[in-house]
């Protein structure tokens, strides 16, 4: 048994709010200079000349590259060796947003009550999903998440008849419907099989993935790279004023389903791809 | 595409001549508000009552600024999604609202109320938080301030980096960008 001391949860999930804040992570970075350099439309190539700009001042002055700074998602694997002492899993990961949000001047956007309101005033609750694994270590994924490109994410029970073209249907759609408002180049998660709430959250996990990587599977990954495609297609571009890069990445993830049932959802995540990563 | 410098407040010989492509570096005198915001405006409005900001020829950027560290006027202080103000502007551009900045595009009735009124739709760069908040000079809560980062602020900007989204004449970039670059 490996003991974690709930303070050293705390500590790195609050410099982790805050370095997820400030320095938009290799991956997108160099997907965004990329698409720089690629890019046909005028307009577009602007938009992410800003974006870039952008991403080097909030680094170099620790200012949060975006004012939405986020309702903290965390996905933690805990090896079921592992003893957290000291407090609780949960209350350490809270006080970990409390302090980073409060130290590193970053936006409290979190409603106490979904009807009745009142802002927590500290970013608290953070959305924690938990799942324990072989092993003695805790692995901690910290996603500040955006709600611009988080209401334009969707989630349907389709028919197993509907296949693999009515997924693309589905994403194609919706990435239109969207338009600029998640703040694209965006990266596009999509979840499917599970039941309704596993999708959503394969989605969301889809968004952890490096930029630019491939699925294992050649299927998963020969519809990613289809997708890609199509989504660039529609000629949305950048911040939606028309362009040629739409997205930067699409990735899924898939679990086994009900035979009666085929869901597929889509979690968009906007060009201030915010991720960080840490093993204790 | 032209480029111009305009000084708020707007008037309708400022707000004509803006196409919708155009790049416009804003300066002057422009107010914050959000959803929550915007429903107290609007609430106001209907009851007869006086709004606590001047809307005449004004300027409404959709922010909800990251808090202000020590020595600088604001924090990050990029655009939010303006669809979700959709149901509140016609109210606030028939009372003389001149421009409004955010992202994403406007409504059917935003764009009749904007054709009545003479008015424009400015989009800023969505995510370019930290460098638009260098145009802003100065931040002061006006009214509001328990909504938080939702209060209306007036912001002194100079040279606000924007493009024109939708123009008085129905013009609309997103239209006309998006159809250009789809294959």
């Amino acid at each position: 048994m490996r003991e974690i001391e709930a303070s050293k949860i705390t500590q790195e999930v609050a410099r982790l709010c805050m370095e997820a804040n400030f320095e938009l992570e290799d991956d997108v970075q160099k997907a965004l200079e990329k698409a720089h350099e690629t890019e046909e439309s005028p307009a577009g190539k602007e938009v992410l000349r800003q974006i870039i700009e952008n991403s080097g001042i909030a680094r170099s002055e620790r200012m949060p590259m975006c004012q939405d700074t986020g309702l903290t998602v965390i996905f933690a694997e805990v090896g079921q060796d592992a003893h957290i002492t000291g407090g609780g899993f949960e209350e350490a990961i809270n006080e970990g947003v409390r302090r980073g949000y409060t130290e590193g001047y970053l936006r409290k956007s979190v409603l106490a009550d979904p009807l009745r309101g009142g802002n927590t005033g500290d970013n608290t609750p953070a959305v924690i999903h938990t799942n324990i694994v072989p092993g003695d270590k805790l692995k901690l994924w910290v996603v500040p998440k955006g709600g611009g490109s988080e209401n334009m994410s969707r989630i349907a029970m389709m028919k197993p008849a509907d296949g693999i073209e009515g997924i693309k249907k589905f994403v194609v759609e919706n990435v239109k419907a969207a338009s600029g408002n998640p703040c694209p180049p965006i990266i596009v998660g999509i979840g499917i099989g599970g039941t309704f709430e596993r999708c959503a959250q394969l989605a969301k996990k889809a968004l952890l993935r490096e930029v630019g990587s491939k699925h294992p599977d050649e299927l998963y990954a020969a519809l990613e790279k289809e997708l890609l495609e199509m989504v660039n297609d529609l000629g949305v571009g950048p911040m939606g004023l028309g362009g040629r890069t739409t997205a930067l990445a699409v990735h899924i993830e898939a679990a086994p389903r009900h035979i009666a049932s085929f869901p597929v959802s889509m979690n968009l995540n906007c060009h201030a791809a915010r991720h960080k990563y840490i093993e204790l | 595409m032209a480029d111009y410098s305009l000084t708020t407040p707007l008037g309708d010989d400022d707000v004509r001549k803006l196409k919708a492509g155009d790049t416009v570096r804003l300066t002057g005198t422009i107010y914050t508000a959000r959803d929550a915001a915007h429903k107290r405006l609007v609430d106001l409005l209907a009851e007869g009552k006086e709004l606590p900001i001047p809307l005449e020829g004004q300027i409404i950027y959709y922010v909800g600024p990251s808090p202000t560290p020590p020595g600088k006027p604001i924090g990050s202080a990029g655009p939010t999604t303006s669809y979700r103000m959709d149901p509140y502007a016609p109210a606030l551009l028939d009372k003389g609202l001149k421009g409004m900045i955010g992202k994403g595009a406007r409504n059917a009735a935003v764009v009749e109320a904007m054709k009545r009124n003479t008015a424009v739709y400015f989009a800023a760069t969505g995510g370019a938080a930290a460098l638009i908040s260098r145009s802003i000079t100065a931040a002061e809560i006006v009214a509001y301030e328990d909504l938080g980062a939702e209060a209306i602020r007036k912001l002194t900007v100079r040279d606000f980096p924007v493009i024109v989204a939708q123009d008085c004449a129905g013009g609309n970039v997103y239209d006309e960008g998006q159809k250009k670059y789809a294959r």
